[in-house]
């Protein structure tokens, strides 16, 4: 279990340690701290959203030990000891991650708070199955609501990310 | 959306565990996947005390064949686990199969066999395959341990005879009979929605005859529910469609389904006459899938 220090007044702050995007963290978090909250107010970390903080639209998508896991329904204390990449992570210096590329190419956005989880679901995806089919593919962002109704060109996005042929 | 506070434990053993949730009794919750207590606690409908997490109980995560036991599945092992375990892959699809029915990928990579047992919701999809292949679950508490069929566990819609310091710590499917099974769900969408209702299937086919069958129905009743009177239809009697289609026909008279926002009961009981018929035939059929 993580270390504990008790302030005064009897409340409980917990000493977290894990990676995020390759760079090692650590923290002192409440119990109630949700990781969603966490990684955005302290860690900077925006692009991953909140959306229904209840686990149904995927807004809040990252990649816990390379699976999708929704952070609004993580514990902060309970990340301790895990690995995880967010939308920050897939970027390097000067150039977008593949998935990324093609999702602009595509025109896979219209507001676009949907993207982050989207196209980490599609990371997720390709890194265990590099040629899915588009039932694949609409399975794996199954949990990932897009309100704007923009799935056609994300489906698109991610066949071409795979290097599949597919009409623009 | 904020939780309200509350003290957190994540023990290193079982027994320390049931120790935390004897001493602090009804103020306590179990978490382990986190995907329903959260969300509970976030709409306001919990609001325990203190929390005491089995995230550290590595143990509780294997899938297994244990020889003259059957398949165990430790209650941390997650739905995706199932999904993507050979060693159910190849012995029983049809609980694979059932997982990918739930809830959508990312709550499959959180939420845990164990929490969706004891959620206890009338839909869940998990326990209806499970009971339908004769599933035990081992039960530990502060004062010993016990072994129960799955099907007794649930007392009610979010009810079960687990007392407040009681974990379940594994599922066991036995050997058996059983030549087929599988589970089929209706939902409203093919992902992310709650069975409106679903039928699991097991049976056992020597030369044409069922020898014996098990039909559990979901979200048709307060608890995951046996057919028991089209179970004892069919047994010993040559299986054609007219038999399965009775059969469908027995298990819509027996459940007990409510009308609500999802579906009236009688388009529930049309669903499972229409499944039971399906998911016999697929089990007889294919087998396990």
């Amino acid at each position: 279990m993580a270390n504990v220090l008790t302030d005064k007044e009897g409340k409980k702050r917990y000493l977290v340690s894990f990676t995020i995007n390759g760079d090692e963290h650590q923290g002192l978090v409440k119990a109630n701290t949700l990781f969603v909250n966490f990684i955005r107010d302290e860690l900077d970390l925006t692009g991953t959203k909140r959306g229904c903080e209840l686990g149904d639209c995927g807004s809040c998508t990252v990649l816990m030990e390379g699976k999708p896991v929704n952070a609004c329904l993580l514990l902060a204390v309970e990340a301790d000891g895990h690995s995880f990449t967010t939308i920050e992570g897939l970027a390097t210096t000067n150039k977008l991650d593949l998935v990324q590329e093609k999702f602009i190419e595509y025109g896979a956005f219209q507001c676009g708070y949907c993207a982050p989880g989207m196209i980490l679901s599609a990371k997720a995806l390709l890194n265990s199955n590099p040629k899915p089919t588009e039932h694949e593919v609409r399975e794996a962002i199954s949990g990932n609501l897009c309100r704007c109704t923009g799935y056609v060109n994300v489906v698109k996005a991610i066949l071409a990310a795979s290097g599949q042929e597919v009409e623009h | 959306m904020y939780l309200p506070d509350f003290e957190y434990f994540a023990p290193d053993s079982i027994g320390e565990a049931c120790q935390l949730l004897s001493q602090f009794g009804a103020k306590a919750k179990l978490i382990s996947g986190g995907t329903d207590v959260l969300v509970k606690m976030k709409n306001e409908l919990l609001a325990p005390e203190v929390l005491v997490s089995i995230k550290n109980l590595e143990e509780l995560k294997k899938i297994e064949y244990v020889p003259g036991k059957g398949v165990v599945i430790g209650a941390r092992a997650k739905h995706n686990d199932l999904v993507y375990s050979e060693l159910l892959a190849k012995r029983y699809p049809s609980i694979p199969g059932a997982a990918k029915q739930m809830a959508h990928n990312q709550i499959r990579n959180s939420g845990t066999v164990g929490g969706n047992i004891v959620n206890a919701v009338p839909s869940a999809d998990l326990p209806p395959i499970l009971i339908a292949l004769s599933a035990t679950v081992h039960i530990v508490g502060a004062k010993g341990s016990r072994s129960l069929a799955l099907e007794d566990v649930f007392t009610g819609p979010n009810t079960t005879c687990l007392a407040p310091d009681e974990i379940i710590t594994e599922v066991i499917i036995p050997d058996q009979k059983m030549t087929g099974s599988t589970y089929m769900k209706f939902g409203l969408r093919a992902a992310g929605a709650l069975a409106v209702a679903g039928v699991a299937a097991a049976v056992w086919v020597e030369n044409g005859v069922m020898k014996d069958a098990r039909i559990v129905m979901s979200a048709v009743g307060p608890t995951p529910m046996r057919a028991k009177k089209a179970e004892d239809f069919l047994k010993g009697k040559k299986i054609t469609d007219e038999l399965l289609a009775e059969a469908g026909k027995k298990a819509a008279e027996e459940c007990k389904p409510i009308d609500d926002y999802r579906a009236s009961a009688e388009y529930r009981r049309n669903l499972v006459s229409v499944f039971t018929k399906r998911s016999l035939r697929k089990a007889i059929d294919e087998g396990h899938v």
